[in-house]
């Protein structure tokens, strides 16, 4: 991790409009992803991790969603307003996503091949057979045994797992500077994440390629990224460096997440920790804190206003009445 | 995949089989036989009719008997009702015209029902898909023996385009083909369009569609190659069907347009008991509604790779 951004994502807005009324899936999203740097995004199901990452590439179903506000700030230009053409040679190419299911995100229809050639041939105008020898090596890098033969199989031929190797090997194929990884493990058996996880964090090292890593799952976060961002309904409530977070999570909510990790070290008596409530309903959400029903140090300013994001030190940084002064 | 080819052909034997046993049965349990028609025949001409036909023996041995003829010699028998005239003869004058009329049908509703779904799903709620649904909904739900006329009555009796019955042998040539092949075409055209429409628009939807645009792929390979190989796979699951109902509307369209095909002999040999003659239609038409879905999983199994041959 250097101290040059590649990609700067600014207050960005993503809504959808739907038949119960607007759903303000990203509320004001901002981040910085440095080169090289693995950049951890947690948050419960629904916090729109995945709406932020999708919005990156400008990949929102529209209708009905549509990016309502913000920039996404990629080699000076903002992917935001580009063209369909412009972005077209962005994505897989300088910004590779990678998703949850491996069993549904490869075409059942066509051989490994042909869908691993394609990308490498539009990206890097090689010739096919140029092409298939780079995607055996990629292959062989994603820890593909006889990918020689294998990439000639069609997807159901492989374990999940393998898939989601294929879809780390393909991902990278053509040395993106950024792969976005929403998920890659939740699909899979617990013994199978590791080892996904490790190729991710091997593979992207080798080749000095960012990450962006969406999870659920604290542990997962920990082990890989050098920087958190703590997503609650649309907002990054918290931000910073992982020790940082661990060490010393200044929002509830962050707190709460912490504590809900089950630990080896604790007795084993003890009942998991777990945040009280429901997530929030993100629809025509009010311009309050949304944590602040499940929050135990709610306090009255909570209920009227967001807080700004204020800056604790050492790079971290929360949004949160119990630092900020309330005006 | 060979030998899934052949043993499925293989397959089609006991198929066939039980189809020819059932129909034997049910037909001669039916009340009523060939020769009691409205004119109460001698006693004794009866009698001959019924031996020279061995009509007389048990039934177990007309059974046997006219197995024996079907399956080692190909020989459906004589007609009881067309003098002189063979079942076998009668089926291959008329037939090769059904099957080419219900050929040209299918191929018209595949060709065109496909292309109105794929562009309605790439333009839903556009004025296309209103446009191609409605005139679905017309194919679906207005019967044949209503389209043919209607259609008889504005091209051929108001617009004078086209002769109103007929077919190729006639003077008119070709064009006679026309009306019959899209009345019995339009109600699966109207089928096929809903059909891979609604599969257009769920692959669409689904993840390995995702992952092809994130590649940065030109939407016309995103489609092309990508969607349209999973959403055509219903529609083939629906060509056996779709083949069996075209050849079955046939005999509706055979009489509006007054084609001599085979649908028009086996309305009359049902009313007439002609029993030999029912039996050969009946086989002969299971043979190739077998056969079309014996093709129909042969192709389904070149385009899914998922399928495993064992
Ligand atoms: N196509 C859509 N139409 C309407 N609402 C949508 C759509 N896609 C996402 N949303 C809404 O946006 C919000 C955020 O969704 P998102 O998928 O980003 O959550 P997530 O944090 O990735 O959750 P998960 O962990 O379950 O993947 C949710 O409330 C969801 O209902
Ligand atoms: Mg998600």
């Amino acid at each position: 991790m250097t101290e040059e951004i590649i990609l700067q994502v600014q207050d960005l807005k993503t809504y959808f409009h739907t038949d119960e009324g607007i759903v303000k899936a990203v509320d004001g999203v901002t981040f910085d992803l440095h080169k090289g740097e693995t950049l951890g995004i947690v948050g419960e199901s629904g916090s729109g991790k995945s709406v932020t990452n999708l919005s990156i590439i400008n990949m929102i179903p529209n209708p009905p969603g549509k990016i309502a506000g913000g920039q996404v700030m990629y080699a000076g230009k903002d992917l935001v307003k580009l063209t369909i053409n412009e972005l077209r040679s962005i994505r897989g190419n300088k910004i590779s996503m990678i998703f949850q299911d491996p069993m549904t995100s490869l075409n059942p229809y066509l051989r490994i091949s042909t869908q691993m050639i394609e990308t490498i041939v539009l990206h890097q105008k090689l010739d096919k057979k140029t092409a298939k020898a780079k995607a055996i090596d990629m292959l062989k890098l994603a820890g593909i045994p006889a990918p020689e033969k294998r990439i000639d199989q069609y997807p159901h031929q492989f374990s999940g797992g393998m898939r989601q190797r294929v879809m780390i090997a393909m991902g990278l194929s053509c040395n993106p500077e950024i792969l976005i990884a929403d998920e890659p493990t939740s699909a899979l058996d617990v013994t199978i994440q590791a080892q996904i996880l490790d190729l991710i964090k091997d593979l992207t090292a080798r080749l000095g390629t960012a990450v962006i890593l969406i999870t659920h799952s604290l542990g997962v976060v920990a082990g890989m990224c050098d920087t958190i961002c703590v997503m609650y309904a649309g907002r990054i409530v918290e931000r910073g460096p992982t020790t940082e977070i661990f060490d010393k999570p200044k929002h509830p909510y962050t707190q709460g997440l912490i504590k809900s990790v089950p630990r080896l070290d604790k007795t084993s008596g003890d009942r998991l920790y777990s945040i009280r409530g429901q997530p929030p309903n993100v629809i025509d959400l009010p311009d309050c804190c949304p944590f602040y029903p499940r929050c135990d140090k709610a306090m009255d300013v909570c209920k009227r206003k967001y807080p700004l994001s204020k800056d604790v030190g050492n790079g971290h940084a929360v949004s949160c009445w119990l630092y900020t002064e309330a005006k | 995949m060979m030998k899934f080819i052949i043993r499925r052909l293989l397959s089609l034997i006991p198929t066939m089989f039980i189809i020819i046993t059932l129909s034997f049965f049910l037909i001669h349990i039916a009340p009523g036989g060939p020769f009691s028609g409205e004119k109460k025949l001698p006693p004794h001409v009866l009698a001959n009719i019924l031996k020279k036909y061995h009509m007389d023996e048990p039934l177990g041995a007309q059974y046997l008997r006219y197995l024996n003829d079907v399956i080692l010699h190909f020989d459906l028998g004589p007609s009881y009702r067309y003098e002189d005239q063979s079942v076998n003869g009668l089926i291959s004058a008329t037939m090769p015209r059904s099957i080419f009329l219900g050929f040209v049908s299918l191929l018209l509703s595949v060709a065109l029902g496909g292309a109105a779904g794929i562009i309605s799903a790439l333009r839903q709620n556009k004025w296309q898909d209103y446009l191609s649904m409605s005139v679905a909904v017309i194919g679906i739900s207005v019967p044949l023996f209503v389209i043919g006329p209607v259609i008889q009555l504005i091209f051929a009796m108001q617009l004078h385009w086209l002769p109103v019955t007929g077919w190729i042998n006639s003077r008119a040539g070709w064009v006679t083909l026309i009306m019959p092949a899209v009345t019995l075409a339009f109600p699966y055209f109207a089928y096929i369009a809903r059909l891979s429409r609604g599969s257009v628009l769920e692959v669409l939807r689904s993840d390995y569609i995702r992952t092809a645009r994130a590649k940065g792929l030109k939407e016309s390979v995103v489609i092309g190659k990508h969607v349209l190989k999973g959403a055509m796979l219903p529609v083939v699951s629906y060509l056996g069907p779709a083949f069996a109902g075209i050849i079955t509307g046939s005999i509706v369209v055979e009489t509006v347009f007054q084609i001599p095909g085979v649908g028009r002999i086996f309305v009359q040999s049902a009313l007439n008991r002609d029993y030999t003659l029912i039996m050969g239609d009946i086989i002969t038409y299971s043979a190739v509604l077998v056969f079309a879905n014996f093709l129909v999983d042969v192709i389904y199994g070149f385009l899914d790779p998922r399928i495993a041959y064992k």
